[in-house]
């Protein structure tokens, strides 16, 4: 699903945020992106969301080399993905419901059908019956829901998440976490950036440490194409 | 995607941004206002040029032919020739102003007097002033007459006065010019205020261009609300300066028509007819969709999601 080969990216300022690394993973995978802050985890996301390009070495999303996407191909890809960011970046003018149906309103969807896919997604994150609200009337934990329900109504087969815990307490973002696993368990790949350690130990996925722009620790990496063999060796 | 919901998203958007412009009453009034006194100048310019163009058509009707007979014609045949026009279907009136006459006037206007006593013969021939109908003074009409007089004895010369006609025609041709190039500027004028304001309006709704973007939205989609505020704010322009140059026609009229009275001519200021009125909202339109589009396809393409 995701395949990093060589990756370098470097900064219009110079920075070297990402020095050459090589990762890969399966389709239906559940991994954590996890290291200090600057490790270089935003970097991947960008990279995967299209929103940066890398200096070097080759991306490839979903059998998509990434670098021969040209800008104009950039919406159709993303539409592909489902992104959840820390800051949530919702449009607070305008009530939960149309924030959750943006993506399906870009993709052309029929009205009626938008409707009953928004009602979908905003129930699988416990929000049914927020529609109307305004962002700005939730707590930080719903405002949060709310983006990954705007992430997820579009049914994308891969959901990259940049810190999606980062303003939260504990137990809201243990419930967080609890609704990208059960995403993955039917079928989604995920793929979560997180600097918090310990709340990630709590779950039986893979981890993917950076340190200084490098892979430090790919974790359980699946044989090529093959899931199964992941799930085996899970503890 | 199919049609029907093709059109319902854009009708979505279009009501959704008229909405959204409605909710900033000042601004969009400022904006629409703008618009509106850029397209009322050169509407009402429009509108006085071609009133004076019915005035002076009016006066085109009064035109008269001199006749210049041979002096060796005399009083008699003069006399008789000018009967002859009478009877003709396409001449309402003749006027004979005999030599003599013509030398007193000239003698009494021109102060040269003293000058023309010297002269032994009156060097002035007799003169017919013939008036055509109505239905005989278009241009064709006058040139059938004077060619038809032109070719009768007796006749030496005959003048059409047309010369100061054709001194306001070139006056009102560089009006018309004028027109043109200040409706020119001043629709210049419209696409810049108008795209100046989109991308304003851009600016300040970047977090929400760039939430879009992330989420896939294609610089189509963005800019589409943004092309609607356009059209908007032209409608909205062109109907706030279609009212000025009715309200200024109507305080005009009732003046104008006293002071054509005066000159005992029928002229009447003419309002702006259905045809004028709509091609300019139609331009008022189009060119501030012309302004929101380069406007929003520039600062759109430059906003991207970090």
């Amino acid at each position: 699903m995701i395949r990093f080969d060589q990756v370098y990216k470097r900064y219009a300022n110079g920075r070297e945020a990402l020095s050459g690394i090589s990762f890969s993973i399966a389709e239906g995978e559940l991994a954590f992106l996890t290291g200090h802050s600057g490790a270089g985890k935003s970097s991947i996301l960008k990279l995967i969301a299209l929103i940066e390009r890398p200096t070097r070495g080759q991306v490839i999303i979903n059998n998509q080399n990434t670098s021969r996407i040209k800008p104009r191909g950039i919406p159709h890809f993303r539409r592909q993905l489902g992104v959840v960011f820390q800051d949530h970046k919702l449009l607070h003018d305008r009530p939960v419901a149309d924030n959750v149906a943006l993506p399906l309103i870009i993709a052309g969807v029929p009205k009626r059908e938008i409707d009953k896919r928004v009602r979908a997604a905003l129930d699988q994150v416990g929000l049914l019956g927020k529609e109307k609200n305004r962002p700005l009337e939730l707590s930080t934990g719903e405002q949060q829901r709310v983006g990954i329900a705007r992430s997820i109504v579009a049914k994308p087969a891969l959901l990259i998440a940049d810190e999606p815990t980062g303003n939260l307490d504990p137990e809201l973002a243990l419930e967080i976490m609890k609704l990208f696993k059960r995403f993955n368990e039917v079928g989604v790949t995920v793929v979560v950036a997180t600097h918090d350690v310990h709340l990630i130990e709590q779950f039986g996925a893979r981890r993917i440490v950076l340190g200084n722009g490098r892979v430090t620790d790919a974790g359980e990496r699946p044989a090529e194409g093959d899931g199964a063999i992941i799930e085996a060796r899970r503890p | 995607m199919s049609v029907h919901a093709y059109f319902a998203r854009h009708a979505q958007t279009l009501v959704g941004s008229l909405g959204r412009i409605v909710h900033h009453p000042f601004a969009t009034l400022m904006t629409m206002g703008v618009v509106a006194v850029a397209l009322a100048l050169p509407l009402f310019l429009n509108l006085l040029l071609s009133n004076v163009r019915n005035a002076s058509g009016n006066w085109n009707e009064a035109f008269d032919l001199s006749v210049y007979m041979d002096k060796k014609a005399g009083a008699e045949r003069t006399a008789a020739l000018a009967k002859q026009l009478r009877a003709r279907g396409d001449v309402a009136a003749v006027r004979v102003i005999s030599a003599d006459q013509a030398l007193k006037e000239f003698r009494d206007s021109s102060g040269f007097g003293e000058a023309l006593d010297a002269l032994t013969d009156n060097p002035l021939p007799d003169t017919l002033i013939v008036t055509p109908t109505l239905l005989a003074s278009s241009p064709q009409g006058t040139d059938t007459l004077k060619a038809a007089i032109a070719g009768m004895t007796d006749v030496q010369t005959v003048q059409l006065d047309t010369d100061w006609v054709k001194r306001l025609h070139g006056m009102l041709d560089i009006l018309r010019r004028v027109v043109l190039l200040t409706a020119a500027l001043l629709g210049a004028g419209v696409v810049l205020i108008v795209g100046n304001t989109i991308r304003l309006d851009i600016l300040n709704r970047r977090a929400e261009i760039e939430v879009m973007k992330l989420v896939g939205a294609s610089d189509g989609f963005a800019r589409r609300p943004f092309l609607y505020s356009g059209i908007w704010y032209g409608l909205g322009g062109g109907l706030i300066a279609l009212i000025l140059v009715a309200v200024t026609a109507g305080v005009l009229a009732h003046p104008v028509n006293e002071l054509a009275k005066l000159y005992g001519s029928q002229f009447h200021l003419e309002g702006l007819n259905f045809a004028t009125a709509a091609s300019a909202l139609g331009v008022a339109v189009g060119l501030s969709w012309l302004g929101s589009w380069l406007a929003a396809t520039r600062h759109i393409r430059g906003i991207d999601p970090t």
